[in-house]
């Protein structure tokens, strides 16, 4: 019998984000976004700043935000290389929000010794983050 | 010899040096901790992307990228040189520094120009000692928390340089984590990438080579290399941070070691000569009375 589910690994620099058995992997290729499913052929992608949307064996969905990166995918394995990734259920929405505001009121300050270019890195992410929970779907 | 009291305050005096020398140590053996889970934390991602890389780099000509292109000429060349902060870490910054100058001086005397770019307030200073010239320096990374990103951006600033030909060659030094007691100063080339290692093929591995996966590339191999090179160099300066990082927290530990081992031993001898003159005051006092008495008696 064919195998019915495939391992997912998102991998970033930093830690392991996801390691489980999945049913199926939906990514964001350059190319367009593609499904990943049990036995699929050796297929190598890369991946644009979007969601990485997955079901587990109990059929649940999850969503995980990643900016740019990789993937690979193996007949019995996905492996997902990405700078950042995040789950979305890990998200924490407050502690988004008030990192959202602290990088706005950096920015608009006029103090000196302000690192400008971390300051709008961070309102990025803060705002990717909160538009990824904010948007159900 | 020293009087009683004296030799007292000296006592204290390093006793309160001992417990900061050994709080140190244990600061440092606790960051320590948390720059190697660093580590391990960031290896399953850096050997999955070599993997990946050396596959990709197997079906592709060499001439593909810029980055991978020695230049004809070499006349600007660019070291980074990771350092810590801060001090009290035995040889580990100036052995740094050695390795640094020795390249630099190697370099100097070939003709060609040397800029800097500094990780860590000592090298920067050793550097603006050396009149070298300093592109650019970040302090608080080395030996703290710092996330992917730094190496990103710092890497995309590296890339920039080198292809608009600021830039000639890229070398960075830092010091890579051997044991507890061995930290050692090395020099990598960044850039023109020289070689994309070849995933290294183990007995296990060979047997699954009849598996070994003809990938389908979206976009095409080449354009994926083009994508991946950049990246393969933030992982060596991450890598190179990291390492750094975890030989400082090392290093300090070691000599904060060392430090309160010698705290001891001062304290020890100081404790011998503070008795030996207490024994010698109550002699001369013994003396006096037994003198002061033998007068009496004359």
């Amino acid at each position: 019998m064919a195998q019915q589910t495939i391992k997912l690994e998102i991998v970033t620099p930093e830690k392991y984000v996801v390691n489980q058995d999945v049913r199926i992997v939906m990514a964001p290729g350059t190319e367009g976004e593609f499904g990943i499913l049990p036995n699929h052929t050796p297929f190598l992608s890369s991946l644009e700043t979007g969601r990485v949307h997955f079901r587990d064996l109990q059929d649940t969905e999850h969503v995980v935000f990643i900016s740019g990166g990789f993937s690979e995918a193996l007949p019995d394995r996905v492996t997902i290389l990405a700078e950042t990734a995040e789950m979305r259920e890990k998200i924490d929405i407050d502690r988004a929000k008030a990192a959202y505001e602290r990088a706005r009121a950096r920015l608009e300050s006029s103090e000196e010794g302000i690192d400008k270019d971390r300051a709008k890195a961070a309102l990025e992410r803060a705002t990717a983050r909160i538009k990824l929970v904010e948007t159900k779907e | 010899m020293a009087s009683l009291k004296e030799i007292k305050s000296k006592i204290s005096g390093v006793k309160k040096t001992k417990q900061i020398t050994r709080a140190m140590n244990m600061v440092a053996a606790s960051k320590l901790r948390g720059a190697q889970g660093a580590m391990d934390a960031f290896r399953p991602y850096a050997e999955k992307f070599a993997e990946v890389l050396g596959n990709i780099a197997d079906k592709t000509t060499d001439e593909i990228s810029p980055l991978l292109i020695p230049k004809d000429e070499v006349n600007n060349v660019h070291v980074v040189m990771l350092t810590s902060d801060r001090g009290l870490c035995g040889g580990f910054n100036s052995n740094l520094m050695d390795k640094t100058e020795e390249i630099v001086e190697e370099f100097q005397r070939r003709g060609v120009n040397v800029s800097l770019t500094a990780f860590g307030k000592k090298g920067r200073d050793w550097a603006r000692k050396e009149k070298l010239t300093i592109a650019d320096q970040y302090l608080d990374v080395v030996g703290g928390k710092f996330g992917f990103n730094v190496a990103s951006s710092f890497g995309q600033k590296a890339i920039e340089g080198f292809l608009f030909g600021d830039y000639d060659e890229v070398h960075i030094v830092y010091s890579e984590f051997r044991s507890m007691a061995n930290q050692i100063p090395v020099v990598k080339q960044l850039l023109p990438i020289v070689a994309i290692e070849k995933p290294e093929e183990t007995e296990t591995e060979a047997e699954d080579s009849s598996y070994l996966p003809e990938h389908i590339c979206e976009p095409s191999a080449d354009a994926l290399l083009n994508t991946m090179l950049p990246k393969s160099i933030y992982i060596q300066i991450y890598h190179a941070l990291l390492e750094t990082s975890t030989s400082e927290h090392a290093a300090r530990m070691r000599a904060m070691d060392n430090a309160t081992k010698a705290c001891d031993d001062m304290i020890e001898s100081l404790t011998l000569t503070y008795n030996k003159a207490r024994q010698q005051s109550i002699t001369m006092e013994l003396m006096d009375i037994v003198g002061g008495a033998e007068a009496l008696r004359g």
